[in-house]
């Protein structure tokens, strides 16, 4: 049992060494290689343009479900119309970031990493490296930059729409006064909670696009072996969301409120 | 020209070298036989540092590969070109991205002259006009015959085949394994091959080295391994089974 316990602490370190080192080599070839733009703008279209519909309809819907349920509570103290303002803080520094991230990776990064994989069991990685390329130039960059910058967009989208199909619940559904909505909305609303939130858009992105490529890079042999990367891809960015979630919101919190 | 010293190799508890030790001069065209899961391929992969020894050393014109990183062995890896066992085409990329696709990265040739060097690769590999397609799209010879271009595009000075002629039938093989002559004819560059097909490495090998027990067991000309009489050696090239060599 120990010794289970201890195999698995340490081949939790052994992957944290190889994120941080993955992230170090992406870093360094940001900073010193020539990009691929070919490949950043297709990796931006289909992160990016082809998420759009998963990532608004997670958006619409949070955004109406949490408008109908804040409505049900505050109705009982008579505080109807500060719903839009539960909403609205809510979708921009928390539920918009981290639920277009859980979308974006059973979407992005199961993809990336199936690719990978695949492209690692047919030897198309070790054919990139005889041909004097460095995977890391040539796959992980254009992928990683494409998500960074599509993951705040896409948050942005989804926080913007949630908060429309919100308003549309509770002032035509439920009966809110609309224009006391959309005051309460507004001050309550700091800008600080859509920086917040963008943030962390950008902070999942990164972490995502890492963790996928990571897990497509290092896949086993087969069939199998691209299966269990990605499902591992799916499971180890979707913890990591949540947990850096957690700890960025103190950190955030702390650094704009004070 | 390329040296491996005292090289060991070890997947688990599974030894695959134990102490192989090689050099293959510029210009030679060697083929190296052995039994499946002998070791070939891996010893192939170390010569370009696909694989890193456990211990020992590769040598590549003198430089040891050990000491390098992935980004430094990058430049030592252009002077090869590589034909993998399945091809390993880019599948997201047509012939022309595929066999251009070093052209293109290094940025130092224009695209008119991309288009002609891709062209005359092709003409070479004997499938002129065929830019347009897909990988999915061609037939395994027709696939061997691109990644074959796409290892000669940029005239590198060593080639290295891995199992050039495995999955394919007996014409499409025999196709192969004369154009890898050709090339080792026409572009005067070092080839190396990895086979356990006797007609091929007859074709394209003017020396052959046997990879047995993860050590070099012989190591001559052609026609010398192919009139050996040494037991290992003899079954091995006329494909007789005894019991202590039966499948592992």
């Amino acid at each position: 049992m120990q010794r289970l316990l201890l195999k698995r602490i340490q081949a939790g370190l052994e992957g944290l060494g190889e994120f941080a080192q993955l992230a170090i080599d992406t870093a360094w070839s940001i900073r010193y290689q020539r990009p691929s733009w070919r490949h950043f703008v297709d990796q931006l279209h289909f992160i990016g343009v082809k998420s759009q519909s998963v990532v608004l309809t997670t958006g619409a819907a949070t955004g109406m479900v949490l408008c109908a349920q804040t409505y049900f509570q505050f109705h009982k103290v008579k505080m109807d119309t500060a719903t839009g303002a539960v909403v609205s803080v809510g979708m921009c520094s928390e539920l918009g970031p981290v639920l277009a991230g859980l979308m974006l990776t059973g979407r992005v990064g199961a993809a990336m990493s199936a690719e990978l994989g695949t492209m690692k069991v047919t030897e198309q990685i070790d054919a990139l490296r005889t041909l004097a390329t460095h995977p890391v130039d040539y796959l992980v960059v254009p992928r990683v930059l494409a998500t960074i910058v599509s993951a705040p967009l896409l948050t942005a989208q989804s926080v913007v729409v949630g908060i429309l199909a919100s308003y549309l619940i509770g002032v035509n559904l439920l009966g809110i006064e609309g224009a006391y909505y959309l005051a309460n909305m507004r001050r309550y609303t700091d800008p600080v909670d859509v920086l917040t939130g963008l943030i962390k858009a950008v902070i999942f992105g990164t972490i995502i696009s890492l963790v996928s490529c990571l897990k497509g890079l290092g896949c086993r042999q087969g069939a199998e072996g691209v299966g269990h990367a990605t499902t591992e891809s799916v499971v180890a960015a979707s913890i990591s969301i949540l947990v850096v979630n957690f700890f960025l919101t103190l950190l955030l919190t702390r650094l704009f409120h004070g | 020209m390329i040296e491996v010293r005292d090289v060991h190799k070890s997947f688990g508890t599974q030894a695959v070298l134990r102490g192989t030790s090689l050099r293959i001069g510029k210009g030679e065209a060697v083929v190296i036989i052995g039994r499946s899961g002998g070791g070939k391929s891996i010893l192939l992969k170390h010569f370009i540092g696909l694989i890193r020894p456990d211990s020992g050393n590769v040598f590549v014109d003198g430089k040891d590969l050990a000491p390098m990183d992935e980004r430094d062995l990058l430049p030592v890896r252009r002077n090869f070109g590589m034909l993998f066992q399945m091809a390993a085409l880019f599948d997201s990329l047509d012939v022309f991205e595929n066999v251009g696709f070093v052209l293109r990265r290094e940025g130092r040739h224009d695209e008119a002259e991309i288009r002609r060097l891709v062209a005359e690769a092709l003409d070479m590999v004997e499938l002129p006009g065929i830019e347009k397609k897909m990988p999915a799209e061609l037939s395994g010879g027709m696939r061997k015959r691109v990644g074959l271009a796409r290892a000669i595009v940029y005239r590198p000075s060593i080639l290295l085949y891995d199992e050039p002629t495995t999955g394919l039938d007996p014409v499409a093989g025999a196709r192969i394994d004369r154009l890898i002559r050709r090339v080792w004819e026409q572009l005067n560059v070092t080839s190396i091959a990895v086979t356990h097909d006797m007609k091929s490495a007859r074709t394209i090998g003017n020396r052959i080295v046997m990879l047995h027990e993860g050590r070099i067991h012989a190591d001559a000309p052609t026609e010398e391994i192919f009139a050996s009489t040494d037991p290992i050696l003899y079954n091995f090239v006329n494909g007789i089974a005894t019991e202590r060599t039966e499948p592992t």
